[in-house]
């Protein structure tokens, strides 16, 4: 799935790292807790969190995440944007809750990106 | 060729904490060291890096590059841990509320630390501090 069909299926707003659109994604995992993302996530796949905080993005970072969506409306700092356009970061934000943006796009094909 | 990095990382900062294991990243990349290691490596550091600014008192980050593996070593100046194979059971933790809000503190990082080094050594004591040692073959 190409991440600008993720933004268009979760309504989401680009807050940076536009670049990235046209690149393609299999897989996503949805979770506010950092601990569990570096431990049990795939790289490679879009971060879906409502945890807002600059160890989400140090967490995608390290992880080798590329994209990282904040949920439930919540919106980064402008410090936490500046430093995700210099990480090269894709950051977008939707209105949709973590539970519902797993399930859309699920429901289109992109597969849990669960270390097994 | 071999030389080392090290990083200061103070107790408590979690404004900057995670710019040593950054820096570490980009260093590996700037190498050519590949894709796999440096996450593995970058998990690792960010792991030592957050405890360290959690639970220590302050420590250091030092990386080591030699020609057949890298050398991370997370030390810090206390307060050492009372009971190490607690400390390595998955899920047990001391961290508070605040480190928690921040998705940090399940009690996670120690063990993750060890899954992704090729040699995993970590020796504490009580009011002296932890030293952690942690070699990836590259």
């Amino acid at each position: 799935m190409k991440l600008s069909l993720v933004r268009d299926l979760l309504d989401a707003v680009v807050l940076s790292g536009e670049n990235h659109l046209d690149e393609e994604v299999q897989s996503g995992f949805g979770c506010d807790l950092m601990s569990d993302v570096l431990c049990f996530a795939r790289e490679d796949a879009i971060l879906l969190t409502g945890l807002v905080n600059k160890q989400v993005l140090n967490t995608a970072d390290m992880a080798n995440m590329n994209s990282i969506i904040f949920v439930r409306n919540k919106m980064p700092s402008q410090e936490m944007i500046d430093m995700a356009k210099e990480r090269n970061l894709l950051v977008m934000s939707t209105k949709y809750i973590l539970f519902e943006c797993c399930g859309i796009l699920y429901k289109n094909g992109l597969k849990g990106a669960h270390l097994r | 060729m071999s030389y080392e990095l090290v990083f200061d990382v103070k107790r408590g900062d979690f404004d900057t904490a995670g710019e040593a294991s950054r820096k570490i990243k980009r260093t590996l990349q700037q190498l050519g060291v590949s894709n796999k290691v440096i996450r593995k490596v970058s998990i690792a550091g960010y792991e030592g890096e957050m405890n360290l600014a959690i639970h220590s008192s302050g420590g250091k980050i030092i990386l080591e590059v030699g020609e057949e593996e890298l050398v991370l070593t997370i030390e810090d100046t206390g307060p050492g841990i009372a009971n190490i194979d607690l400390a390595m059971t998955a899920g047990w933790s001391t961290a508070g509320d605040e480190v928690r809000q921040m998705g940090f503190g399940a009690g996670m990082g120690l063990p993750n630390m060890k899954n992704n080094a090729d040699n995993f050594q970590i020796s504490s004591k009580i009011g002296e501090g932890t030293k952690i040692v942690m070699k990836f073959l590259v």
